[in-house]
C-alpha cells in the first residue's frame, strides 16, 4: 500500500519502495483550470528536491511543477502529450506525471501527509 | 474572480473552453459593463471626432458602426474604439483600462467643438456566437434582421436598450446596452434562453485572439501605428487623401515606403502554447520579433498566438523560431484570423 505525501505547492508523491510517482492535487488541477499541454522532464534528469520538474500550461498561463523529493526521474507518463486534459480529470489518479528514484528517503519528513495537507486546504480556501 | 481594470471579473464559470467552444456553437453572455461608454454631441460630433481618429465618421450612415483608433502625433495609438453614428451624436465603446485617459483625451482636445457625456449608469453585454440572433429575437423580434455593425434601439424583454450587431469574438452577436437599474433583469432573460450561457475573460481572449482581434494594451498600443498593427483598412480613401488625422504623415509613408515591422498570426509547430513577450528569431536565432498575444485556441485544437515582425519576415508560412523557457520551438507566420469570422451578412 503506497504512502502518499504533499508538498506546499500542490504536489503529491505516492511512495513505493524507494519509486514516488509526483503529480499535483486535484486543487491544484482545479485551479489552473483546463489544461493544454503539459511539459514532462526527460527520463534520466536529475532532480533536486523543490526544482522545476515539469511545466503545465492551461489556456491562460503556464505553472511549475516542482520536484517534491531529489533523484533521477526514470518513468514519464505518455498519455499527457495527447491528452493533457487527463490531469483535470484524474490528477491523483491517471493524470499522474513522472516517477522519481527517491535519492534521499528522509526529505520525505519534510512533506506533508494528507491529513496536513486537508488542513492547508481548508486554510486557503 | 480576477481585478481586472478596477473591476472584479470572472475568468469562467463552467471552464474557459467549454464556454469558448458553446460561443462557437450556440451562444454566450459576457458582462462587459466595465468598458467605457458615452455619447459625443455638438453640431458636428463627427468632424470633431475626425480630428482625434482615422476612421470615416463624417460619412457614416446613421444607425451604422465604425472600429477606429484614438491616435497620438506620432500615429500611435492612444486606444481601440467603437464609434456608432445617431445622427445628432456619436455612441462610444472604449476600453476599460483606458477609458478615463480616453475621456479626458476627447473632452480636453474637443472642448468647445463637441461635447462628451459620460454614461456611467448603463451596463455593456455581450451575446456571441451562431445562436445569438435566434436568442435575442426570442425577446426582442426587431433584431433579426439588423445588419452588422448597424445599432437599433429597441425593447428586450420590455426593457428598453441600444443594441448594437457587433462583437469580440469573430461569431455574429450583440452588444446591448442598457440602464444598470434593468442589466441584472436582461441578463437573467439572456440566460434562460436555452442556448445561452454565461462565458468569463478567459474564453472572452481565447475567441478574439482566434477571431485576430487587437487587444489594447497588448497587440496595439501607443509605439504601434495601424499600419504597423495592420489595420489600415480601417482608414478609408477619403482620409488618406486629407491626411487629416494626428500622425497621418507618417502612417502613410508607412504604408508607402513600408513599415518596419508588422502584426501577424503565428502558428507554433508542436502542442506547447507561446505566450506574450516570447521572443521570435529567424533560423540563426537573430531576433527578429515578439509575440504579443497567444495562448491554446480550442476551436483551433492546438496554440495560436499573435505578434510583430520585420520587414521580410511576414509573409504567411514563413519560417519562425519562438523561444519558450530557453529552447527554440519551430513556428510559421499564419494568415488571421485562425477561425473564420462568421458575422452576419443579411
Amino acid at each position: 500500500m503506497a504512502t502518499v505525501k504533499y508538498t506546499k505547492e500542490h504536489e503529491w508523491v505516492s511512495i513505493e519502495g524507494d519509486t514516488g510517482t509526483v503529480g499535483i492535487t486535484d486543487h491544484a488541477q482545479e485551479q489552473l483550470g483546463d489544461l493544454v499541454f503539459i511539459e514532462l522532464p526527460e527520463v534520466g534528469k536529475e532532480l533536486g528536491q523543490g526544482d522545476e520538474a515539469a511545466v503545465v500550461e492551461s489556456v491562460k498561463a503556464a505553472s511549475e511543477v516542482y520536484a517534491p523529493v531529489s533523484g533521477e526521474v526514470t518513468e514519464v507518463n505518455e498519455a499527457l502529450n495527447d491528452n493533457p486534459a487527463l490531469v483535470n480529470s484524474e490528477a491523483e489518479t491517471g493524470g499522474w506525471m513522472f516517477k522519481i528514484k527517491i535519492a534521499d528517503p528522509s526529505q520525505l519528513d519534510a512533506l506533508m501527509d494528507e491529513a496536513s495537507y486537508r488542513e492547508l486546504l481548508k486554510e486557503i480556501d | 474572480m480576477v481585478p481586472f481594470a478596477g473591476y472584479e471579473m470572472p475568468v469562467q464559470y463552467e471552464g474557459i473552453i467549454a464556454e469558448h467552444q458553446h460561443a462557437r456553437t450556440h451562444a454566450v453572455l459576457f458582462d462587459v459593463s466595465h468598458m467605457g461608454q458615452a455619447r459625443l454631441l455638438g453640431d458636428d460630433p463627427s468632424r470633431a471626432l475626425e480630428t482625434l481618429v482615422p476612421g470615416a465618421l463624417a460619412d457614416l450612415p446613421e444607425g451604422r458602426m465604425r472600429y477606429t483608433m484614438l491616435l497620438n502625433d506620432k500615429g500611435g495609438i492612444l486606444d481601440d474604439l467603437m464609434v456608432t453614428q445617431r445622427g445628432d451624436h456619436l455612441f462610444l465603446v472604449v476600453n476599460a483600462a483606458c477609458k478615463e485617459a480616453d475621456f479626458a483625451h476627447i473632452g480636453g482636445n474637443l472642448a468647445g467643438k463637441a461635447e462628451l457625456e459620460l454614461l456611467p449608469n448603463r451596463a455593456l453585454m455581450a451575446l456571441q456566437g451562431p445562436a445569438a440572433a435566434r436568442a435575442l429575437a426570442s425577446l426582442a423580434p426587431d433584431c433579426a434582421d439588423m445588419p452588422f455593425m448597424s445599432i437599433r434601439s429597441m425593447k428586450v424583454n420590455g426593457i428598453g436598450c441600444e443594441v448594437t450587431r457587433s462583437g469580440y469574438t469573430g461569431e455574429d452577436g450583440f452588444e446591448i446596452s442598457v440602464p444598470n437599474a434593468e442589466a441584472e433583469a436582461l441578463a437573467q432573460a439572456l440566460l434562460d434562453h436555452p442556448e445561452v450561457k454565461p462565458a468569463g475573460l478567459g474564453s472572452r481572449d481565447s475567441l478574439r485572439l482566434e477571431a485576430g482581434l487587437c487587444l489594447y494594451g497588448s497587440d496595439i498600443d501607443e509605439t504601434t501605428t495601424p499600419a504597423e498593427a495592420a489595420l489600415m483598412w480601417t482608414i478609408s480613401k477619403r482620409r488618406r487623401e486629407e491626411a487629416n488625422f494626428p500622425g497621418a504623415s507618417i502612417i502613410l509613408d508607412q504604408v508607402a515606403n513600408g513599415a518596419p515591422r508588422k502584426r501577424v498570426g503565428i502558428k507554433p509547430e508542436g502542442k506547447a502554447p507561446a505566450r506574450a513577450h516570447t521572443e521570435i528569431t529567424d533560423a540563426d536565432g537573430t531576433v527578429i520579433g515578439e509575440i504579443t498575444s497567444g495562448g491554446f485556441g480550442p476551436s483551433v485544437g492546438g496554440p495560436v498566438a499573435m505578434g510583430y515582425v520585420k520587414t521580410g519576415f511576414t509573409a504567411p508560412g514563413t519560417a519562425l523560431q519562438l523561444m519558450v523557457r530557453g529552447k527554440a520551438m519551430a513556428a510559421s507566420v499564419a494568415k488571421l484570423p485562425f477561425t473564420e469570422h462568421r458575422y452576419f451578412k443579411g
